[in-house]
Order: C-alpha cells, then sequence, then structure tokens
C-alpha cells in the first residue's frame, strides 16, 4: 500500500487562475484593480487635458484674493474685503452652527416622539406616528422651503407692532405684538432675539489669525469646571453607597454646583438682555435671526427627529420584556429599571444608526442654498464659485470639508458606541 | 429520614388565594382560584399550556394584575398600593424559563444589582453573599463572566442564585428547565432539589414529573384557568380523580 506521506503536487496550468478556488479569487481581484486604475487615470487625464484646453491651471490661490460679497450671518468677523478663505470660514462655522443645533434639537425630539410612540395611549401614540410618517416621507427640501415660506410670509411686518396714539387713547392692541414676555419680534424680516450683554466683560485677546473671547472662555471654564465637580460628587457618592448601602441625595446638590457657578460669575459680569425695542419702522437692538436660518434648523430638525423615533424605538423594542420582567420580580422600580437595565442595553442598539442620523443631517445643511443660508455650500461652493470660475478646486475643497466633518462626527460617536457596547462576548 | 424532617411543614400561612379572576380584554385568563400555601410547602403546578399556571404565579408578584378576588402574600394584601407590591416582591423571588439574566453586567454584578439598589446593602456584603450562592449553586468560578458566556444550565443556577441572594422567603419557579438540553435540566434541579430540602417555600410550574415525586407535597393541575384537581403526588399519578388529569397524565408520561 503506498504511503500518502507527501501533499499531492499538481503541476500549473494557466487554466487554473480562472477555473481553480485557489487562484480564482487573486485572478478577480487583479483584473478589477486594473480596470479601476485605468478608469481613474483616463479621468485625471481628461480633467487635465480639458483645463489645459480652457487654459485654466488647478491652484488654489484664488482663495486668498477679495471675496468681494456679502454674508448675512457672520459669527467671526467678515466684510466684503476679507479673503474668499475667510468667507470659506464663515461658511464653514454657519454649517456647523446649524448641524450642531440640529442635532442637539432632533436628539431631544426623536428620544420623546419615539418613547411617546410607545405609549399606551391610544392618541399620543398615532399622533406620534402620524408625525414620523409624514415627516420622513416628504422630501427634506420641501420641508425647508415650507418653513420659510410660513415664516417669511406669515409673520407681520415690523409697524403691524406699533402701538399709535390714537390706539393707545383707544386702548386697542397693535396687529402684533413680541413673543415670550415681550423679548422676541417675529417679523417678516427676521426674528429678533435678546442679545446678551456684559457690563463688565472680559474683553478679548486678538491672536493675529483669530479673536479669542475671553468671557465666552471664561463661562466655558467655569461650565466645564462645574461638571467636573459634579462628576466627583456623584463618584463619592456612589462611593459611599458601596461602603455603607445608602446612596446620599445629590440631586439638590448637583443643581447648586451646575448652576451656581456660572450665575456667580454671570453676575460678576454684569450680565444682562438688550431686549430688541421697535424704533421707526424695524426692530433695533438684539440680534437679528434670519429666517434662512431659522427655517434650516427647524425643517432639519423635524426630518431627522422623525427617523432618530423610530431608531429610539425599535432600540427599546429591541430589549425583550423578560428583561424588565426580571428587574421588577427583584423589587426594582421603574425607574431604575429603565436607568440600571433597559437604557444601557437600548443604547448598544440605538447609537450605530444614530451616527448615520449625525452625518446625514450634517450633509443635508448644505440644502440651505434652497432660502439663501450662506453656509459652506453657499459660500464657498457657491459665490466664491461662481466669482473665480475655480469649480474643480472649490468643489474638491468642499468635498473634503465635508468628509472631514463627517468622519470627525463618525470617530467621536464610535468612541462613544464603543464604551457602551458589551464589554466581553 | 433526616432530610423529610427538614422538609416539616409549618402551620402558618405563606400565600392565600380567594375567589380570584383574571382577565386578558374578554379572555377569562383564570376563574375562582382559590388555594393556600403554608409556609415551607412545595407545590407543582402542571397542565396544558394556555391554561393558565404560568399567569396564576405571575399573580403572585404581581407581574400580572388580578381583577377580582385576593392575594395575600405573606399578610400583605396585593393591591394597586406600590408599597404592598415592593414589599410583596421583595419577600418573593422568582425564576423565568428564559433566565433573564442581564446581558450588560457580569454574574456577580447580577447577583449583586437587587440587594444594593432596593436592600440597600453596602457593596462589600452584598458580593460577599453572592458569592455564598455561587458557591451554592456551584458555580462561584463564573464570577466576572458575562452571561453570553455561560452554558443554559449555568445561566439558570445563577438566575436561582440572583433571586436567592434576596433571601426570599417564597420563590416561584416559571417553567424553569424548558428552555434546556436534557443534560443541563439534571444540574437545574438538583439545585432546587437542594433548595427544597432547606425548607423553602416553593411554587413551581413545570411538567418535570420526577421532580415533583421528588419533592412536591402537593401537584396542582390546571386546566382552561381553573384548578381542576389537586392531591399528594402519590395520589396524584397513581389515582388522578377527574377525566381530564387522566387524559393529560397519560399523555405525559406515555411516552
Amino acid at each position: 500500500m503506498a504511503m500518502a506521506t507527501d501533499v499531492p503536487k499538481d503541476s500549473f496550468r494557466l487554466s487554473m487562475l480562472v477555473y481553480d478556488t485557489r487562484y480564482r479569487s487573486y485572478t478577480i481581484q487583479i483584473v478589477v484593480l486594473l480596470l479601476f486604475a485605468m478608469a481613474v487615470a483616463w479621468l485625471l487625464n481628461n480633467t487635465a487635458q480639458n483645463l489645459a484646453a480652457r487654459g485654466k491651471e488647478f491652484n488654489f490661490a484664488f482663495l486668498w484674493q477679495r471675496a468681494g460679497y456679502d454674508i448675512g450671518q457672520q459669527l467671526i468677523p467678515y466684510t466684503n474685503d476679507s479673503t474668499h478663505f475667510r468667507a470659506l470660514l464663515v461658511g464653514l462655522i454657519n454649517t456647523l452652527v446649524v448641524a450642531f443645533w440640529g442635532c442637539i434639537f432632533a436628539t431631544i425630539l426623536g428620544v420623546i416622539v419615539g418613547v411617546l410612540r410607545l405609549s399606551h395611549n391610544w392618541l399620543i401614540s398615532r399622533m406620534m406616528t402620524v408625525y414620523v410618517e409624514t415627516f420622513r416621507n416628504i422630501p427634506l427640501l420641501l420641508w425647508i422651503l415650507l418653513s420659510y415660506v410660513i415664516l417669511s410670509e406669515t409673520t407681520p411686518q415690523p409697524r403691524d407692532f406699533r402701538v399709535t396714539d390714537e390706539m393707545a387713547a383707544a386702548g386697542e392692541a397693535p396687529a402684533a405684538s413680541m413673543i415670550f414676555f415681550d423679548t422676541v419680534a417675529v417679523t417678516n424680516r427676521g426674528t429678533n432675539v435678546p442679545a446678551p450683554l456684559f457690563e463688565r466683560g472680559l474683553g478679548s485677546v486678538d491672536l493675529g489669525f483669530v479673536t479669542l473671547n475671553l468671557t465666552l472662555l471664561a463661562a466655558l471654564a467655569v461650565v466645564a469646571g462645574s461638571f467636573w465637580v459634579n462628576h466627583r460628587l456623584v463618584a463619592a457618592a456612589r462611593a459611599q453607597q458601596e461602603a455603607t448601602g445608602v446612596r446620599p441625595a445629590t440631586w439638590w446638590k448637583s443643581i447648586l454646583i451646575l448652576f451656581g457657578p456660572f450665575i456667580a460669575l454671570m453676575a460678576a459680569l454684569g450680565f444682562h438682555l438688550e431686549v430688541p425695542e421697535l424704533k421707526g419702522f424695524n426692530f433695533t437692538g438684539g440680534i437679528l435671526v434670519a429666517h434662512s436660518f431659522t427655517a434650516l434648523l427647524i425643517a432639519l430638525t423635524l426630518y431627522t427627529a422623525a427617523f432618530i423615533a423610530e431608531i429610539v424605538r425599535a432600540g427599546i423594542q429591541a430589549i425583550s420584556r423578560g428583561q424588565s420582567e426580571a428587574a421588577f420580580a427583584l423589587g426594582l422600580r421603574p425607574n431604575r429599571t429603565t436607568r440600571l437595565i433597559i437604557l444601557p442595553q437600548a443604547l448598544r442598539v440605538i447609537i450605530p444608526p444614530l451616527i448615520s442620523q449625525y452625518l446625514n443631517l450634517t450633509k443635508n445643511t448644505s440644502l440651505g442654498i434652497a432660502v439663501s443660508y450662506l453656509d459652506l455650500r453657499g459660500t464657498l461652493g457657491g459665490i466664491s464659485l461662481n466669482q473665480t470660475g475655480r469649480e474643480l478646486e472649490c468643489m474638491l475643497l468642499m468635498m473634503l470639508i465635508y468628509l472631514t466633518i463627517s468622519l470627525i462626527i463618525s470617530a467621536a460617536m464610535n468612541l462613544y458606541n464603543r464604551s457602551v457596547q458589551l464589554k466581553a462576548r | 429520614m433526616a432530610e423529610a424532617a427538614k422538609m416539616q411543614v409549618s402551620d402558618e400561612v405563606a400565600i392565600q388565594i380567594t375567589g380570584m379572576n383574571k382577565w386578558y380584554g374578554q379572555f377569562h385568563v383564570l376563574r375562582d382560584i382559590n388555594m393556600t400555601v403554608m409556609r415551607g410547602e412545595r407545590i407543582v403546578i402542571c397542565g396544558p399550556s394556555g391554561s393558565g399556571k404560568s399567569t396564576l404565579i405571575r399573580c403572585i408578584n404581581r407581574l400580572e394584575e388580578h381583577q377580582q378576588g385576593q392575594i395575600i402574600v405573606d399578610g400583605t394584601e396585593l393591591t394597586n398600593d406600590l408599597k404592598n407590591i415592593d414589599k410583596v416582591r421583595s419577600e418573593v423571588g422568582m425564576v423565568f424559563q428564559h433566565f433573564n439574566l442581564f446581558p450588560h453586567l457580569t454574574i456577580l454584578e447580577n447577583l449583586t444589582l437587587a440587594p444594593i439598589w432596593v436592600r440597600k446593602v453596602p457593596k462589600k456584603e452584598a458580593e460577599e453573599t453572592a458569592m455564598y450562592f455561587l458557591s451554592k449553586v456551584k458555580i462561584p468560578e463564573q464570577a466576572h463572566k458575562y452571561p453570553g458566556q455561560l452554558s443554559g444550565g449555568q445561566q439558570q443556577r445563577v438566575a436561582i442564585a440572583r433571586s436567592l441572594c434576596m433571601k426570599p422567603r417564597i420563590m416561584l419557579f416559571d417553567e424553569p428547565t424548558s428552555a434546556l438540553d436534557p443534560e443541563m435540566i439534571k444540574e437545574v434541579l438538583d439545585t432546587m432539589i437542594q433548595l427544597a430540602q432547606e425548607g423553602m417555600t416553593m411554587l413551581c410550574v413545570t411538567h418535570e414529573m420526577g421532580f415533583a415525586q421528588a419533592v412536591a407535597n402537593r401537584v396542582i393541575f390546571m386546566d382552561q384557568g381553573q384548578i381542576v384537581e389537586q392531591n399528594a403526588p402519590k395520589e396524584f399519578f397513581s389515582n388522578p380523580q377527574s377525566e381530564r388529569t387522566k387524559l393529560f397524565l397519560s399523555q405525559i408520561l406515555g411516552h
């Protein structure tokens, strides 16, 4: 009997590249790679040729030229004498501002709606269903336009707020009045909100490129410090619970720690609100928030919250009833059960799709162009592009920036996700 | 015989159910239930699926509400009063068919969670108690693993230990071995028999007739939401009274 000690060797034939399972996948991958490289080379070559034919070159020097256009909402100093790069920064900040608040409001609203949709109250759960289905099944662009039209067409003119002497004598009310204790005026030109002012502000430091607002920095530092102290307080309470079994009440200390120092700082700096006032034909004082911003924020929030609500609902439903029953049987009350058993498990299901929604919302801010909201798309990808004719550079740069923002959000959320996932399996 | 001495039933009433009825919407799940459980009694409840046996024991710690009648557990009547419900739940342990361990917590954390948050026991003491009961169900070496890393039988023993950590006076078992492989059923039943020998008051929904014959002092047969027959296991198996009981026994003992 022959001993089968050697691995049988069969000679390599060329046809094995196609028919042998060991080589086939390599063959396919190499072919695809070659085709892809050829496609990229063709695109690059085509672009270079077309640029040459039009006598254009590829460079970003235009970023340092004078922009020459105005931007309504600017959170860093900007005039039409500033450079295109400065305009890009203003646009980028506008994008980030609307994305930041959008994510926060959409999360709050989404969680509330998602939980209410599971309510046993028939009316409430049906109302939430109607909301979710209406908003997620109609394109976002239409919601943005609708919000804008409602805000700018149905709101009163500034003169409607005026109280003339005759009206005062007759005891008549004006056609329109301010809301939130007479501090906010919504007119067809925008929303006038109170401006925070400081009698003894800390001023600012000019670092050449950026200007640091010391008042804002001090406020942020105080808030961060308060959170740190509160964290220590909770840790101390946990230690005491582990040692004695009784957890000391911390809620009022937490409130004191979280709000006390901030209120004290505000008082020390002489914080007060400058309420907008009707002067002549328009409101002065306060801050004028453009309807383009408000409409974009409202539409993004309502639209994305509908998706987040579904994610939250799915996350809660993914936890079996047995989990809460086991906790109840052990004597845990419903609120503790939610905090110790349901939420830690639901978060694991909720966070990954939530990351996608944050990315979607951030990218969807570029639809602000429909209502002339000058974000990154409106400045760099809109007016700067049209004025300089550098479409290739502008588009590539814009794509790169959006990509970077998305990757940063994704990385941060993934980091958080890892902290709530199961430690072992 | 020493074991039998330990398994004495006292004349103190542990659970008293009188004229209890329950409906799910229009469906009458439990009809006119009357039963008394003495301290130290071990009762096996059996019956076809849908007969209301799980619902009955879930009423005893108010995972289900009853609509009519009275349930008194350890002198506390179950009403809508949260305080009464808390009191009963802290005295009554429950083991589920699907274990229902908390997958995001380690075995040790599963066991100490309720003592720490409900009984306000210091963490160290709670962990000592947990390790004591883990040794008792013979898996102390698994304390720092997660439930997903354990076999079904081990998970169910952890679930039993988790209930015991609350030092309950009554234990409810809702088909504790139905989701287990035959080999693992034995290790769980051994744990339960050990518990019975220590004098725990037990109500167990199960079809393990061997277990019923070994430890139960009473077997209750339910059908269509009613208690059809109850008797000592010897009588129950050798001389069933009603036709329905005979049919049921022939079906589960027949193969």
